[in-house]
């Protein structure tokens, strides 16, 4: 789906400082890349192609402008894959605390 | 309109600021860098009745001291004879938004709202944005989130992202950034933009809201052990959970109970850089945070902290990212608790401190978390595995931040690392002397340094010749 409809959640892309306007004392590899903000909102226009630029009316009501990059944005943060690393520990413990671990 | 390029904004910034603080800052201070810390927590910030009450009306508070029976008991079977603190955890995770924050966030949502402001903003990636945004949802306000979440690949670092979540859940405008201290640009834009009120986490409205915490240590550990805690373990980054919960205590007659500050220790890690950004696994807690806020409070989006974490430390301690991992597994396996992960530095801390205490003596680690998705072990772990970090069990002295994370194997490789209080206080005075240069102190700025650093005032004098003769 490119294309977003008035009212629909969308994202929108701006960038803030680009490369050689940063500030001095950021490092290198910092420098080397621009500020860049998103933020999301509600769409204002009656329709729009995602990589326009368009206004949206934020949760706090502002109106703000930016290029269309997403919509209905995924939110991404899950619960990741159960890690070897950490699966055995409780078992392990409790070993101990019944005096059938190694103190 | 007014120029809105980086350099006009940030040269505007005392005047945003000042405005959207209504604090003057400047009335407080003397000398050449003298400041009365005292005199501006009392005349700024609330009573501690007044505290309550703020709370009371949204919830915030009282939340229950729960003792550790299972890790404790751990604890003394690793510890020698007659050793084994009795662990106590102040589970904060109860709070509207799932963290100590809402204390903070509560008295400034408050305040804004007394003033007549019609929004707050904050410049957080932590917890204190839900905070900010659950308060200010109770009260009426909008709220604006500005937050560091991506690096230049446009990968958000999963704790930071669940946070930006849970601040638009409680209905706020979340502006999220990629890594770099021009945050703060965007942050005076918006606050000149929108005329909020500027919720920073350091002005005495934020550090006077923990007070309560300490107070509310200080009396449920009375209440169920009969004595005062010996030592409160906090997690440190901003300094202010430091100051305010010791704030708290010493309000609540625990003079004596020693102050421990521990951090995740990431040295090496620049928290500026674009590539170090997403190769660590925790977004707070950490020395990156807690040693420049330690050493140089004010380099907050304020003119004066309120944080003064130096004042308040009896001892500062670090752990590894792998141990704080461990000992959320160990919370949640043992004690049924799942919490953190940040939050647990404190009780990573406290788990190895208690081994070294005598058996009736009682320490509390001062706040817990909620645990969400992007916000637990799992998922930091799987993130930091795609990132090329190496994850693995071992023992924790092989712990590289940034390159390996190792998760112990026995609860007794678990240790914490002393940071040396006298190199602090150093540090903190040759910056805090940065400005004056070889220039003559007053006595009030003397009087003011001996305050910060805890040192006779002979000391601080002695110390400030040395430092100045180097100059």
């Amino acid at each position: 789906m490119s294309q977003a409809q008035k009212g629909d959640w969308v994202q929108i892309y701006q960038v803030i400082l680009p490369v050689g306007e940063r500030a001095p004392q950021v490092p290198a590899e910092t420098a080397g890349v621009p500020l860049e903000m998103w933020v999301k909102g509600f769409l204002e226009e009656e329709q729009a192609q995602v990589g326009t630029d368009v206004t949206i009316r934020s949760l706090a009501g502002r109106l703000l402008q930016g290029q269309l990059v997403a919509i209905k944005p995924d939110y991404e943060v899950n619960y990741g894959f159960p890690q070897p690393e950490l699966l055995t520990i409780g078992v392990e413990l409790r070993a101990i605390l019944e005096g059938n671990g190694n103190v | 309109m007014s120029n809105t390029s980086y350099q006009a904004v940030i040269a505007r910034k005392p005047e945003i600021i000042k405005k959207a603080t209504n604090i003057d800052y400047a009335a407080f201070e003397s000398g050449e860098i003298g400041f009365d810390y005292e005199r501006m927590m009392s005349q700024v910030a609330y009573s501690l009745n007044k505290i309550r009450q703020i709370q009371q009306e949204t919830g915030v508070g009282n939340t229950p001291l729960l003792e550790l029976k299972n890790i404790t008991a751990l604890a003394r079977q690793l510890a020698g004879p007659g050793k084994g603190a009795r662990i106590f955890i102040k589970d904060e995770a109860c709070n509207p938004s799932g963290s100590f924050k809402a204390r903070r966030a509560s008295v400034s949502v408050y305040h804004a709202k007394q003033h007549g402001y019609k929004g707050v903003v904050a410049a957080t990636s932590g917890n204190f944005g839900a905070a900010i945004a659950s308060q200010a949802a109770m009260r009426g306000l909008k709220s604006i989130i500005v937050q560091e979440v991506f690096d230049s690949r446009g990968i958000g670092q999963p704790e930071i992202l669940e946070k930006g979540r849970a601040c638009e859940a409680y209905g706020a405008e979340v502006i999220q950034m990629t890594v770099g201290p021009e945050l703060f640009y965007q942050f005076l834009l918006v606050l000149e933009q929108t005329g909020y009120f500027n919720a920073s986490l350091y002005t005495p409205f934020s550090i006077c809201g923990i007070e309560t915490l300490g107070t509310e240590i200080a009396e449920q550990t009375l209440l169920a052990t009969g004595r005062k805690p010996d030592a409160v373990v906090v997690t440190h980054a901003g300094g202010g959970n430091v100051t305010g919960t010791a704030r708290g205590l010493q309000r609540a007659g625990c003079e004596s109970t020693q102050i421990v500050a521990a951090s995740v220790d990431l040295k090496g890690l620049h928290m500026a850089s674009d590539i170090d950004f997403n190769r660590k696994s925790f977004t707070t807690g950490h020395t990156g945070f807690g040693m420049p806020f330690a050493t140089s409070p004010d380099r907050a989006d304020v003119p004066r902290n309120a944080a003064r974490p130096l004042r308040y430390m009896d001892r500062y301690v670090t752990i590894t990212q792998g141990e704080v991992f461990y000992v959320t597994e160990m919370l949640a396996m043992l004690e049924g608790l799942e919490r953190g992960p940040a939050g647990n530095t404190s009780l990573t801390a406290a788990f190895v401190m208690a081994q070294h205490m005598e058996c009736d003596e009682v320490i509390v680690v001062q706040e817990t978390e909620y645990t969400g998705a992007g916000k637990h072990p799992s998922p930091q772990l799987s993130f930091a595995k795609k990132n090329g970090i190496e994850v693995r069990r071992g023992n924790p002295i092989e712990n590289v931040p940034g390159k390996a994370i190792i998760i112990p194997e026995h609860p007794g490789q678990i240790n914490i690392k002393d940071i040396n209080l006298d190199r602090v206080r150093q540090s903190y005075l040759r910056n805090a002397l940065g400005s004056v240069g070889t220039g003559a102190l007053h006595p009030q700025d003397i009087e003011f340094l001996a305050a910060e650093t805890r040192l006779e005032a002979a000391i601080v004098e002695k110390k400030v010749r040395e430092i100045q003769a180097n100059l």
